[in-house]
């Protein structure tokens, strides 16, 4: 009988475009708002993840995310450093200076100093153009492509070019493609001792201090064992990225936002794609009463009723995360849009919400065969 | 002699609004026969035939088909005999739209579990007898009301039931088809081990009937032998 109730379903072409229509985009709305939300949360902590260098971050108790920092004192570099299996610690400053092309054109910028020895911290193997190295030489910088093309929208990317830092001149030495932060601003790299020049002189300016543990130590425990020792937060860099997500998430309206609108999406989905499997069951109920007066058992209709379900689902599904992956194949181009992507465990919600959907959609519509009288197909 | 259907007092109350449909009717249908069901709109002559086939639930009374009290069955039981045994015309020919013609004749074999593709081929060679051989393929959209009932037919006859019930067969088709319909509904279906019962108001096919049951006001009146003056061939299957 399989072969008899996908024939039903395609049998009637508008109805069956119209319902793999209605789950491909109600899918796609799902899975892209969740994907979208998903990224730019993740972009909070884009400057976090992109320290692939270290496994611990230091920093004052009071500092409760990576965007408002609490400096920490000299000392505090040395007490992380005292800490058994520590292998080393290096001092990160973040700041945001003004940055200005010589045109006048000006930006405020997420400066990260990073340690002179060693350059923890630095975007490795992010680099457009330039090398490392070169962030060694006098009054040497790397921007992010973004920040670069914000200056300079076209032409060939080009080093060397000069910019002003808090009214200090820079050059630019390499253009990295950095994680793109939660605000617009270019990203900049240069050294520590250069960084604390370009803002404004304060005591402390030390914003978190790096550390990577001796190897066969669990950074976790090493992270206990070092806010024990010091008083200090120390975190993985993963616990750090939640914690900074965690903040935007709790502390601004973008949960909100996009629950709205993943919420009606969820709505719209369920009772338009609901409504419509429904209503095409209720349609064919004539046809499904001809086949229990010929004596089509309930089991073998219940069955029907699901596979066209799961049928006009799993298409309709896999239209919809097709359109996804496609739609952040094309945005991920956009430099607005870049790093924003499928999110796997978005796919496989949607996949279950739709799932859910068609049951339950096929359910209420199984119920009204099941119900019915065969005696109606005497009826005219 | 061993009777096909045997109804007695049989009566059936539609709960809501209290209609009794069926009053207290007797009625012996025999095998190898053409039994016609006759009588106003309105007279319980639907509700008799769904009755009969187990479609509905008698109110009181007895009723036996092909020596089963379908009443006493479960409801799987009952839907598994119909499934063997009753084959369907119904008036407004109720054939699956998205099917071929070959395809909705084979659904009651594919329902009782044989493999698609001979269920078909059975389908389009029994639609060849039928004088359908050209149109196994068109959808029921794609041909007249009398090949639709043509095509129902087949499917009531294909799987070798015992009892074949129609409901109205020729009401929705003009004088001339309703007439070629009856003919070929009697070359198909008439054997000595099956009984065919056509319920009508149509006057013009009674003399295809073997017996007719003249029913009013939810009892059949009389029942009279007609003799099938119609009946040019008598070839049974
Ligand atoms: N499902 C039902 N519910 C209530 N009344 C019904 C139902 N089916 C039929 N009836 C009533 O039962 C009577 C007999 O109907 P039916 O058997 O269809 O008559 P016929 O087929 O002779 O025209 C009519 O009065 C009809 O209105
Ligand atoms: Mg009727």
């Amino acid at each position: 009988m399989h072969f008899i109730a996908l024939r039903m379903l395609t049998g009637d072409r508008a109805k069956y475009l119209g319902l793999i229509f209605t789950i491909a985009f109600a899918s796609f709305l799902l899975a892209n708002q969740v994907s979208i939300f998903a990224g730019i949360i993740k972009r909070t902590a884009s400057q976090i993840v992109d320290v692939v260098d270290a496994d611990l971050w230091i920093m004052d108790p009071a500092t409760e995310y990576i965007d408002e920092v609490k400096p920490l004192k000299e000392t505090d570099l040395l007490r992380v450093r005292g800490v058994a299996d520590v292998a080393w610690a290096v001092r990160l400053f973040k700041s945001l200076p003004r940055i200005t092309a010589p045109d006048g054109r000006f930006r405020q910028a997420i400066l990260l100093g990073l340690d002179d020895a060693t350059l923890i911290g630095a975007p490795h193997g992010k680099l457009r153009l330039g090398r490392l190295e070169d962030l060694r030489d006098p009054d040497a910088i790397l921007i992010d492509y973004a920040g670069y093309r914000y200056f300079w929208p076209d032409g060939e990317l080009e080093l060397g070019r000069t910019m002003e830092m808090n009214d200090r001149r820079v050059k630019i030495v390499g253009i990295v493609d950095a994680s793109a932060p939660f605000a617009t601003f270019p990203v900049v790299f240069s050294r520590y001792s250069q960084a604390v020049l370009f803002v404004g002189r304060e005591r402390n300016q030390m914003s978190f201090v790096l550390a990577k543990a001796a190897p066969g130590v669990a950074p976790a425990a090493l992270a206990e064992r070092i806010s024990q020792a010091t008083g200090l937060t120390a975190l993985t860099g993963d616990a750090w990225a939640w914690r900074t997500m965690k903040y935007y998430l709790k502390n601004t309206g973008i949960p909100v936002n996009f629950g709205i609108t993943i919420g009606i999406a969820l709505i719209v989905g369920i009772v338009v794609m609901g409504q419509t499997f429904y209503l095409f069951t209720i349609e064919n109920l004539k046809q499904f009463g001809a086949l229990k007066a010929i004596g089509v058992a309930d089991r073998t209709l219940v069955g029907m009723i699901l596979l066209q379900a799961l049928t006009v689902g799993v298409i309709g599904y896999s239209i919809g995360m097709g359109i996804c992956a496609a739609f952040f194949e094309i945005t991920k181009h956009n430099l607005p849009t870049r790093g924003l992507v499928v999110l796997p465990e978005a796919f496989i919600g949607v996949a279950v919400v739709v799932l859910a959907i068609v049951i339950v959609a096929s359910l209420l519509s199984i119920r009204r065969v099941l119900v019915l009288e065969p005696a109606v197909v005497f009826r005219g | 002699m061993n009777l096909a259907v045997s109804a007695r007092a049989l009566t059936k109350t539609f709960q809501n609004g209290g209609v009794h449909a069926l009053r207290g009717v007797d009625l012996d249908i025999r095998y190898g026969e053409m039994t016609l069901l006759v009588g106003p709109s309105g007279c319980g002559k639907t509700t008799l035939l769904c009755v009969i086939a187990g479609l509905l639930d008698k109110t009181d009374g007895e009723v036996t088909m092909l020596g089963q009290r379908i009443a006493d069955q479960s409801a799987r039981d009952r839907v598994a005999f119909r499934r063997r045994h009753v084959g369907f015309v119904f008036q407004q020919f109720n054939l699956l739209p998205a099917l071929t013609a070959a395809e909705n004749v084979a659904v009651p074999l594919i329902a009782a579990g044989h493999k698609r593709e001979p269920a078909v081929k059975q389908g389009v060679e029994l639609l060849a007898r039928l004088g359908m051989a050209e149109r196994a393929t068109a959808l029921p959209r794609e041909l007249s009301g009398g090949q639709q009932q043509r095509v129902a037919l087949a499917r009531a006859v294909i799987h070798q039931p015992s009892l074949i019930i129609c409901d109205e067969p020729t009401s929705a088709l003009d004088a001339v088809t309703g007439q070629q319909v009856m003919q070929l509904l009697t070359e198909v279906s008439l054997r000595e081990d099956r009984a065919v019962v056509v319920v009508t108001h149509d006057s013009r096919i009674f003399d295809f009937a073997d017996t007719i049951a003249h029913m009013e006001d939810g009892r059949v009146e009389r029942v009279v032998p007609h003799g099938a003056p119609a009946r040019r061939v008598a070839t049974p299957t």
